[in-house]
């Protein structure tokens, strides 16, 4: 009988600590995917930062490093400048990219540094349980903001992946969502794309996947797919932000 | 032999790095340090190598991590405000093991403090600086070509024990100019091969990681116990030190490092004219802290020691330990970028052997 589906080569066969329900897993599955499409895997790196997806190390078949909280994306700089031929990822979440790493983001961003960040946003902290983030929407309910977000106190959600596409060293930025099969498809499009252009040595690349948080949004998954839906892509619209490659012949 | 060339501190590092193999610079300028940063600018691309430019120390440091996980020799440098931000970066390192050089050409603290010379950050490298139970091997070079010489073994040490290395000069050795040789070097150690460097997998079975984390309360332990146990190793290998006038008795003993170093042996030659006998332990690695020169000297020293720092009191509470009681132990410093004359370190070291006289 022929194999229709089976564990990516690029993911070890381990129990993973995500909560039940959560989307980590099926972006982790994507990026596994791509890596095996891409025949990548022999010299692929990992930097999964502080979050939720600290121990993506032990999740990635490829070499990983853990890194410091925010500073994913100057140790993945470090990686690739030292080894030039190496495909190099950083997966991150919105605390993390957002606020304590946002010098490096938009730095690594501006240099044009040839390696693919992968920005993890459901809008909250999950690891620590719950906190506000940087990404958490007007209004939106969380330890830290008992009373909702009141932008006049906590200020205003940032839309990383419009930031970023103002940067001229960034070649290829796209938001994305896993709210749905068709969504969960064009998400797989845009980082196989993302890492293509690091394998062409063009540019940074950077893909947003708006993601849910049932534990710490206190909804049931679907309810959660339901809240993205309706509160998280009104404000975070999907789309490509920059693509330079954009009206080239293919 | 080599050829003797006219080099300032800073830019000597620099070049010293390049004869070591440093394969990649990761730099942010701050004064008194960047002409480091300025000078492998020009000369990494110049021998293909690789000079970033960092949006910060916090990011130059762990781009250091990056790239020694990657396998390769990695050197950043920086000054007191400057280290305080890389050290973050720094306890990581450790935690993960991974080798690298990092240079402190100290100014004046706290804060912002001042721009000259100082040797405030004695606590800071030797003490830990970030989190953690680590350690770091300090070197405390007192003249340029000792400052080339130790960093080239700079990164035979971090290598041979995956272990971050600083070497630490005060802001005068960064900016004096004097002839150096860079000395054609073969290292005698046993350097491992890095089969634990994460650069992909080419065709390893096992993937590689770099890290620091370990949420179990046993293996955090476990690991923290074989890094004692490096530790232990390197206090046992690799502590350096210069002994000067010990010839015989002496009224006191001096403890001083660095440049400083070199003023205390002015002002023991004019001491000796005036018929007091001073002798000199100049530790050259700070961490580990050559206790045993103590050992050595102890019974030729009549009065006691005297700590002589660009600090106000940090190095003194290791000749204390070191001393264990068995000596009085003075402490005379400046700080904030003030340099003892010789003069005035004579005047000091007549204070007190005149008084116990």
């Amino acid at each position: 009988m022929a194999i229709v589906f089976e564990r990516p080569k690029a993911l070890l066969d381990v129990p993973t600590h995500y909560c039940p329900g959560c989307t980590h897993g099926v972006i982790h599955r994507l990026v596994a995917e791509v890596i095996d499409e891409l025949g990548i895997l022999d010299k692929t790196v990992g930097v999964a930062p502080v979050g939720c997806s600290v121990l993506a190390y032990d999740y990635f078949a490829c070499d990983m490093y853990e890194a410091a909280h925010g500073r994913a994306p100057a140790v993945a700089t470090g990686i690739k400048r030292a080894v030039p031929d190496s495909i190099v990822f950083t997966y991150q979440g919105d605390g993390d990219l957002a606020a304590i790493g946002t010098a490096e983001i938009v730095h690594a961003a501006a240099r044009g540094e040839k390696i693919t960040t992968i920005f993890v946003n459901n809008a909250i902290y999950g690891m620590t349980g719950g906190q506000m983030a940087p990404t958490t929407l007007p209004g939106q309910v969380t330890e830290t903001s008992p009373y909702g977000r009141d932008v006049n106190v906590a200020g205003h959600p940032i839309r990383v992946s419009e930031m970023i596409a103002t940067l001229d060293g960034a070649v290829y930025v796209e938001r994305v969502s896993v709210d749905s099969v068709p969504n969960i498809i064009k998400a797989k499009k845009a980082i196989k794309k993302a890492f293509e252009l690091q394998m062409q040595g063009k540019g940074f690349t950077m893909i947003e996947v708006l993601s849910i948080c049932p534990t710490n949004w206190g909804l049931s998954p679907n309810e959660a797919i339901k809240w993205l839906r309706d509160n998280m892509i009104p404000y975070y619209p999907l789309g490509v932000k920059k693509d330079i490659t954009a009206g080239e012949v293919k | 032999m080599a050829k003797k060339v006219l080099m300032k501190g800073n830019e000597a590092i620099g070049e010293a790095a390049i004869h070591a193999g440093c394969q990649c610079f990761f730099g942010y300028p701050i004064t008194p340090q960047t002409e480091v940063a300025a000078y492998m600018s020009r000369r990494m691309p110049q021998v293909g190598r690789v000079f970033l430019q960092a949006e910060s120390e916090v990011a130059a440091i762990n781009m250091v991590y990056g790239a020694s996980g990657a396998g390769v020799r990695v050197m950043t440098s920086s000054s007191s405000p400057g280290i305080s931000l890389k050290s973050e970066g720094i306890s990581y390192i450790a935690g993960a093991e991974l080798p690298c050089v990092i240079i402190n050409i100290v100014r004046g603290g706290p804060g912002l403090g001042g721009i000259q010379p100082a040797q405030s950050d004695y606590f800071q490298a030797t003490k830990g600086g970030g989190h953690g139970d680590y350690r770091m091997v300090v070197y405390a070079p007192s003249s340029v070509q000792e400052l080339v010489d130790l960093v080239q073994e700079a990164f035979d040490v971090a290598d041979q024990y995956r272990n971050p290395v600083m070497v630490m000069g005060d802001g005068m050795l960064g900016q004096m100019m004097e002839p150096v040789e860079f000395k054609e070097r073969q290292t005698t150690r046993n350097l491992p091969e890095k089969t634990w460097a994460a650069n992909g997998l080419r065709g390893r079975q096992n993937h590689n990681v770099i890290n620091s984390l370990f949420l179990k309360p046993e293996e955090l332990e476990a690991h923290n116990r074989k890094l004692q146990a490096k530790y232990a190793e390197i206090e046992k290998n690799e502590v350096k030190y210069e002994l000067y006038n010990f010839d015989g008795e002496v009224d006191l003993a001096i403890v001083s490092y660095g440049t400083l170093a070199r003023i205390c042996k002015n002002a023991i030659k004019m001491l000796e004219k005036e018929g007091i006998k001073v002798g000199l332990i100049r530790p050259i690695t700070l961490w580990p802290y050559p206790k045993k020169a103590f050992d050595e000297v102890m019974d030729k020293v009549k009065v006691g020691f005297i700590s002589i720092e660009m600090s106000e009191g940090q190095m003194v509470e290791d000749v204390k330990l070191s001393v264990n009681g068995r000596k009085p132990v003075f402490f005379y410093g400046r700080s904030g970028g003030m340099v003892p004359t010789p003069a005035e370190i004579a005047k000091k070291i007549k204070e007190i052997v005149g008084g116990a006289k």
